[in-house]
């Protein structure tokens, strides 16, 4: 109860935080443009002529996040560290997982709702034919919880510098690493060597656990993967941040 | 309030704190001296849990810092160095926050608000954001964050540091005011300061409390402690130090200024020797001298932490 109330408190201040500089905005701007531009232009909406998003919205997501949830989440705390107030949060009377989890729970709400601002290409879908629309929401739903998941990777790489742009590359190459896995390209490649080893590498890529989601199937697996990143990655920022302080 | 015990921090193969132990009690204000790198900071990190010890043991109102890492941080006040602070906030923003995350609600939080930024002069500020303050607001700021729950211990890591001399003053006079009722720890190079608010000193260099006692207590160790200061005229310059040479509680005795009206002299006195003042004028009058001045030295803060920290560059006595 009163961690939740802790938990709130450090979300509520990083959201503030966010929307009080351009950043939020700046942010959003683009990522709306992105996926725009990769809807109907790359994706080749209209052409399809089907009334579904998998295709041409959600297939590029695994790819522009790749650049743009870093941008949100190598700040978490890079930040923190450089200015110094990561002596003040972490000398109040909360646990540090409370301050990870708040400070994470805070970016994901945030791209949770730059995900949510794309509504007019669900509109337009809807206007023009009439798809399933249990489809589009489960993909949605995928594709946050694969935000997430980069998220999270970021804000372990984000704890173990103080350079943001450091924070930056070294998650975009772990993020690049869990698409590759599951890249057509790449599985061929390893297929041609021995297929349970693709398959293997295959089964770490958020590629292959986004697909379900796409097709509208809402697989307990695929969420415990994306689920178990972030967890996993939370608990390393929790590591790192004790490394730091231990000297 | 706060005690220490054998505290100790190795970073690699340095040993930052080694083997601290000190207690603080409820009224006391304790003032950490010592010089760049002493360990001051690392102490302090160590007592608000910011950084656990490599060995040793905090308690802060009864409460291990690192068994019972919440019960004790709610008691702390603390300002690190530096006083960082959110610089995407407004004072105000910041201030809510800091009360919030002390469990303060509601209007018990809107009242610690407002009284922080009373007692820390905000107003003019108070819708600013951080990022655009002065350093003395943004100081001010970081304090204000660290007594918004009125805690009964304040851990201060250079309060003072960068402030004007108005602001300084009104920071001590603050520090003093609180330190009747909790337990102070603060850390300054400012060694007036020692004077002006603590109740206690310690000075620490290398990892280790080199001398802990009150403020009059660490100018004793000076050499210039009780050495007088005297003013002689009507005689013959070499006689004066001829014979306040030979009195029985003098050491050495250092001529300063040599006229034709007299001479200024300096006595320093034997070890444990009681006070030479009346000694001195009572031999003046015998010997039938002009007394133009004569007074005591109270010993000298400043010296002593030279003496102490850099035992080996360190220059001894007068001149």
């Amino acid at each position: 109860m009163n961690s939740w109330a802790n938990i709130r408190t450090i979300t509520k201040r990083e959201l503030g935080a966010y929307f009080s500089s351009p950043l939020a905005y700046v942010f959003i701007v683009i990522f709306l443009l992105l996926c725009g531009f990769f809807t109907f232009m790359i994706g080749g909406f209209f052409e399809r002529g089907q009334a579904a998003l998998g295709g041409p919205f959600f297939e590029w997501h695994p790819w522009f996040y790749l650049f743009l949830v870093p941008a949100v989440g190598m700040r978490l705390w890079a930040e923190e560290r450089r200015v110094g107030t990561i002596e003040l949060l972490l000398t109040m009377p909360i646990t540090a997982w409370q301050a990870i989890v708040g400070k994470f729970l805070a970016s994901w709400l945030f791209l949770g709702l730059a995900l949510a601002l794309t509504f007019p290409v669900v509109i337009t879908v809807n206007y023009l034919g009439s798809p399933d629309n249990g489809v589009i929401l489960c993909g949605y739903i995928g594709s946050w919880l694969m935000a997430g998941a980069y998220l999270a990777i970021s804000s372990f790489t984000s704890a173990m510098t103080r350079t943001q742009v450091v924070s930056f590359i070294v998650s975009v190459v772990i993020c690049l690493f869990l698409i590759l896995a599951g890249f057509p390209p790449v599985t061929r490649l390893l297929e041609g060597w021995a297929r349970p080893l693709a398959d293997a590498v295959a089964s770490f890529s958020v590629i292959t656990h986004f697909e379900g989601f796409q097709k509208g199937v809402l697989d307990s697996r695929d969420v415990i993967f994306f689920l178990s990143i972030i967890v996993f990655s939370l608990f390393t920022t929790s590591v790192i941040l004790r490394g730091h302080r231990a000297g | 309030m706060i005690r220490v015990q054998n505290l100790a921090k190795i970073f690699g193969a340095k040993h930052a704190v080694d083997g601290v132990s000190f207690t603080v009690e409820r009224g006391e204000v304790l003032g950490f001296l010592g010089p760049n790198g002493a360990g001051k900071s690392t102490t302090m990190r160590m007592i608000t849990g910011f950084i656990p010890p490599s060995a040793g043991t905090v308690t802060v109102g009864g409460f291990d810092i690192v068994e019972h890492p919440i019960e004790a941080r709610r008691l702390i006040g603390y300002l690190p160095e530096n006083a960082p602070a959110y610089t995407d906030m407004t004072v105000h923003g910041f201030l809510n926050f800091a009360a919030e995350i002390r469990g303060l609600r509601g209007d018990a939080r809107k009242q610690a608000v407002r009284r922080v930024v009373e007692t820390c002069f905000l107003e003019p500020v108070l819708h600013q954001s951080v990022e655009t303050l002065s350093k003395g607001y943004r100081h001010r700021t970081c304090f204000a964050q660290s007594i918004i729950h009125d805690p009964d211990v304040l851990v201060l890591d250079e309060p003072t540091d960068g402030l004007d001399p108005n602001q300084k003053h009104e920071v001590r006079q603050l520090i003093r005011r609180m330190g009747e009722k909790k337990a102070i720890i603060f850390s300054t190079h400012i060694l007036e300061e020692v004077d002006a608010v603590c109740s206690r000193a310690i000075i620490i260099d290398r990892g280790r409390i080199v001398a802990n006692g009150t403020p009059a207590e660490l100018r004793q160790k000076s050499e210039w402690a009780g050495a007088v200061t005297a003013r002689v005229g009507g005689v013959q310059n070499g006689v004066v130090k001829q014979k306040l040479s030979q009195l029985a509680m003098a050491g050495k005795v250092v001529v300063l200024e040599e006229n034709t009206t007299g001479v200024l002299v300096r006595v320093f006195p034997k070890q444990n020797g009681g006070d030479l003042a009346p000694t001195i004028a009572s031999l003046s009058q015998a010997e039938k001298w002009t007394l133009a001045e004569l007074h005591t030295e109270e010993g000298r803060l400043d010296e002593v932490f030279r003496d102490i920290t850099m035992p080996d560059t360190a220059q001894r006595g007068g001149k």
